[in-house]
């Protein structure tokens, strides 16, 4: 009752305060160009999602409340029907320091290809097979902004398990993922409070960050199990890890070069995995107002046991081309190639471009190449895609 | 102090930096100001866009300004927050914010004679005026829009301008740019900015309510509208840090 009253004693406040509403939504249509590897996979599917957004500030702008929320139905898979909080956090700011309440979404690093040291957040695996979509997470962050620096300390509190295809969806192993029955190591299990820290600050040309993580892993193993059918199950296995990570950027003339890089000690063992490359630009290609990038990055990981990593020793080639248009029209496109397996490979395509000022296309496509089982990508070697997105911005 | 100014004795050279160190320091002193304004892109063809943008600049004083554009319009770029440290002689630091990602992405500035926001503007355009980014030459004196004017050549130091020189038109009485011609890296006339509609704030600023850029080559324009122009309204370094620019509105 109490708590009623002071909510009600807030609520005028809150009522005063303008609220802004946006966000997005979009159709996609996704096409596979391979018949499906099990019965159950159909070769086009259909999709869309809706991400409101609100958002409100108060106290002179020192205190503000974000939401964005998410949901996704999809035609086929039903465990990628499904609904998410991104964000709704309360942001607190003072002089040069700040405190972030809620559920949140933050970003690590530098590298375009892999994001070795972005830990935070869990991935959504079934929203996209680059990884870069990622679940809610529910925090409590410090923040503070010096001259040597910005340094954030968090304290997370609960924790997500990542997403899968289900029985009905590609992109998928054999057995689905039985996401109803995850094991942690931790005896709280998905209430292990797990904290880290980050560093990062801008030396001239220079970007870096520093970070340790300590908690759950946001990357499951796998335990071939049985459900209560008796049938075979996989079920992702979180473990305890303690992570160090450095993320550097740093602008030498017309190239960037891009670093990140992690030590990560897991069940008693240690192992160190590094990405890097550069990025290369012309700008205003043969005198037109285009700009083409080339980005080169080597993947390395040294692990011995291959069953859940994917880039392990593996070279990615991309260019990004930029029209520089009203329509903002951009085309990225590149292969990840295997150094170990020359005949496992993996190429994409991501061009998108408004319409105007409500609405986008975008076209994405993902393809295959794997007759190595000893890869994790074998899994994939059927799934080859190609998919059209029409965005509604609001 | 501007006596100066005045001395027949004075090479072209001389005068050009006169001019242009007088132009800087009758602008100097603004300390900080928000606004809103819009880019009107348009195409040879008169089909036109609207970008709608705000603007928190800061003055740093022995250095260039630092500004932040928070982008409104086109919807899809909303919330994208473009983050600028301008400099005197070394390349600008910029980052940008991008909201889909939540990431901080440094810009590599030297990329600083690409369009901003497929506008007529390049980024260069839109940097600070520093005395250090130019050689000066006195040209001529002229009439523009019925205003006594400097007319001044301006050569930027930056091997990486866009901008083999640049013609400007300053007015005697405030010293404010009234026109500039942008030549391309072979000397040809590329662009022509005027300034229209310039407005006094703080008894002391002047600042145009409304800039037409256009592009001589291609046809295209852009127009920058100012809708509003706030001054001492508080902003520290704090609002121009990066570790800030996620929660930015």
């Amino acid at each position: 009752m109490k708590t009623l009253i002071s909510l009600i004693a807030f609520l005028p406040t809150i009522a005063l305060a303008e609220i802004e509403y946006s966000g997005s939504a979009a159709v996609e249509q996704r096409y596979f160009l391979q018949d499906a590897l099990y019965p159950q996979q159909e070769r086009a599917n259909l999709s869309v999602y809706f991400a409101p957004e609100l958002y409100t500030r108060f106290n002179d702008g020192n205190d503000s409340i974000l939401f964005k929320g998410f949901y996704r139905f999809d035609q086929q898979d039903a465990e990628r029907t499904h609904a998410d909080i991104r964000e709704f956090k309360w942001i607190h700011s003072g002089n040069e320091w700040q405190v972030q309440t809620g559920i949140s979404k933050v970003f690590w690093g530098q590298t375009e290809s892999l994001h070795l040291v972005d830990i935070i957040n869990q991935t959504d695996g079934v929203e996209s097979i680059d990884g870069e979509d990622k679940l809610g997470q529910p925090m409590v962050a410090f923040s503070l902004f010096k001259d040597w620096g910005n340094t954030t300390v968090f304290v997370l509190p609960y924790f997500r398990e990542r997403t899968f295809s289900g029985n009905d969806g590609r992109l998928r192993p054999p057995i689905a993922i039985d996401t109803d029955n995850p094991i942690y190591e931790s005896e709280d299990e998905e209430k292990n409070i797990d904290w880290a820290i980050r560093w990062q600050h801008t030396l001239g040309d220079w970007d870096v960050g520093l970070s340790y993580f300590d908690g759950t892993s946001r990357d499951p193993d796998f335990v071939l199990s049985t459900n209560e059918l008796l049938e075979p199950s996989l079920r992702p296995f979180y473990p305890q890890i303690q992570q160090a990570g450095i993320d550097v950027l740093a602008l030498m003339g017309g190239w960037t070069i891009k670093f990140e890089g992690i030590q990560r000690k897991v069940m008693e063992q240690d192992f160190t995995a590094f990405v890097g490359g550069f990025e290369y630009s012309f700008v205003g290609l043969f005198n037109s107002i285009y700009d083409v990038n080339w980005l080169m990055e080597y993947q390395y990981d040294d692990r011995e046991d291959l069953t859940n990593v994917v880039a392990q020793n593996d070279l990615m080639l991309g260019t990004r081309l930029v029209f520089n248009d009203i329509d903002g029209t951009q085309i990225l496109a590149g292969i990840v190639q295997d150094l170990d397996y020359s005949n496992v490979r993996a190429g994409f395509i991501e061009a998108s471009s408004r319409i105007n000022n409500h609405w986008k296309w975008r076209l994405d496509a993902w393809l295959f190449s794997s007759d190595e089982p000893a890869e994790p990508s074998y899994l994939l070697r059927r799934d080859d895609y190609v998919q059209f997105s029409l965005e509604y911005y609001f | 102090m501007t006596c100066s100014l005045g001395s027949y004795a004075q090479s072209a050279e001389d005068k050009g930096l006169a001019i242009a160190k007088e132009r800087k320091l009758r602008d100097s002193g603004w300390g900080d100001s928000t606004g809103e304004m819009s880019m009107i892109l348009r195409n040879a063809q008169g089909d036109e866009v609207e970008r709608k943008m705000r603007l928190k600049s800061l003055e740093i004083t022995n250095d260039g300004d630092k500004a932040l554009t928070i982008f409104d319009q086109p919807l899809d770029v909303k919330g994208t927050a473009f983050l600028s440290f301008s400099h005197a002689i070394e390349p600008d630091d910029q980052w940008m914010y991008l909201p889909k990602l939540s990431k901080v992405k440094r810009i590599r500035s030297r990329n600083k004679s690409g369009p901003f926001m497929g506008s007529e503007f390049a980024f260069e355009d839109m940097s600070s005026f520093e005395i250090e980014k130019y050689t000066f030459k006195y040209l001529r004196d002229a009439t523009f829009d019925g205003q006594a004017s400097f007319v001044l050549e301006q050569v930027p130091t930056d091997n990486d301008s866009g901008y083999s020189k640049q013609i400007i038109w300053v007015d005697k009485q405030h010293y404010r740019l009234l026109k500039a011609e942008f030549y391309d890296r072979k000397d040809s006339l590329l662009k022509e900015l005027v300034n229209y509609e310039f407005t006094l704030y703080l008894d002391k600023y002047w600042r145009p309510m409304r800039t037409e850029m256009f592009n001589e080559q291609n046809g295209k324009s852009t127009e920058l509208v100012i809708h509003q122009i706030n001054f001492n309204t508080g902003l520290s370094d704090n609002d121009f840090n990066q570790g800030t620019l996620k929660n930015v509105r």
